[in-house]
């Protein structure tokens, strides 16, 4: 067994428990630090593919920026130090077998993947991306830069501070 | 990284697909189907990111759309927690299955 492959099954099974973690983990505090694990193991496998730019992006925007967010909002949401809102035996039931059936299909069409031969080199860097970003591919840039402007104002908007309307 | 090929990321990304399909469909704290709905984001960039490596054709595309999803996801996630946030002002709870009038 060479580096690689060891490195991705040591990743891949800590990235999988992590995201189980988050399905089955009762408490919500506990769910997020399981999405940490998640997110740094997609992010350990970025750096894995060679792709290290969107492995960092990764870090940063994801790790450091939305899962704050969101412990922030369960920060602000809970009601107790833990708060837990169960869910039904007959709803993990269907969820649990939506789970499985959608696994299924995905891991049956992903085994029709015929391997290509893998390209050469390693996968381009930041430059190429900068210079895509500024050239081929300006128009979404510009879109998703402005949608991120839109989306901050509105959120702002959404969650000011307002008086209670009925206590 | 030859002898790997694409499967088993692309296993791992379904797996990581699955999870977050039950967690938005399981959850009932409006946070947890947020997580949910960031697992399946994250599944969807893990396949990009192993098809800008193994198909030549999308080696930088694969990394353009997949840095375009992160930040949409981000975006996506601060509309959708100020979304809760008012929902639990008005409502004192982030049980979605309060959420069952159409003006509250």
């Amino acid at each position: 067994m060479t580096l690689p492959v060891a490195l991705f099954a040591v990743v891949a099974t800590a990235t999988a428990v992590s995201a189980l973690g988050v399905v089955l983990s009762q408490r919500i505090v506990r769910s997020a630090v399981w999405l940490l694990f998640t997110l740094v193991g997609v992010a350990v496998l970025y750096f894995l593919l060679g792709a290290e730019f969107l492995g960092a992006a990764q870090l940063v925007v994801y790790v450091g920026g939305t899962l704050v967010l969101v412990v922030f909002g369960i920060m602000l949401t809970a009601q107790g130090p833990f708060d837990t809102l169960t869910t039904r035996p007959a709803e993990w039931a269907v969820g649990g077998t939506l789970g499985v059936a959608l696994f299924a299909l995905l891991a049956h069409a992903v085994m029709g993947v015929e391997a290509k031969p893998a390209g050469d080199g390693p996968l381009p860097g930041t430059g190429p991306l900068g210079v895509a970003f500024l050239g081929d591919y300006l128009l979404p840039f510009e879109i998703v830069s402005v949608h991120l402007l839109v989306v901050l104002i509105g959120a702002a908007y959404l969650a000011r501070a307002k008086r209670r309307a009925k206590p | 990284m030859s002898e790997l090929g694409p499967t088993p990321f692309l296993i791992l990304a379904a797996f990581l697909f699955a999870c977050g399909v039950v967690c938005v469909a399981a959850k009932r704290n409006a946070i947890g189907i947020l997580m949910g709905v960031e697992l399946v984001l994250n599944a969807a960039n893990l396949n990009l990111v192993t098809f800008a490596r193994f198909d030549p054709r999308f080696r930088l595309e694969g990394q353009v759309f997949a840095l375009l999803v992160v930040v949409l996801a981000a975006a996506e996630a601060a509309v959708a927690l100020a979304i809760v946030l008012n929902f639990y002002n008005t409502h004192t709870t982030v049980d979605v299955d309060d959420g069952n009038e159409l003006k509250g």
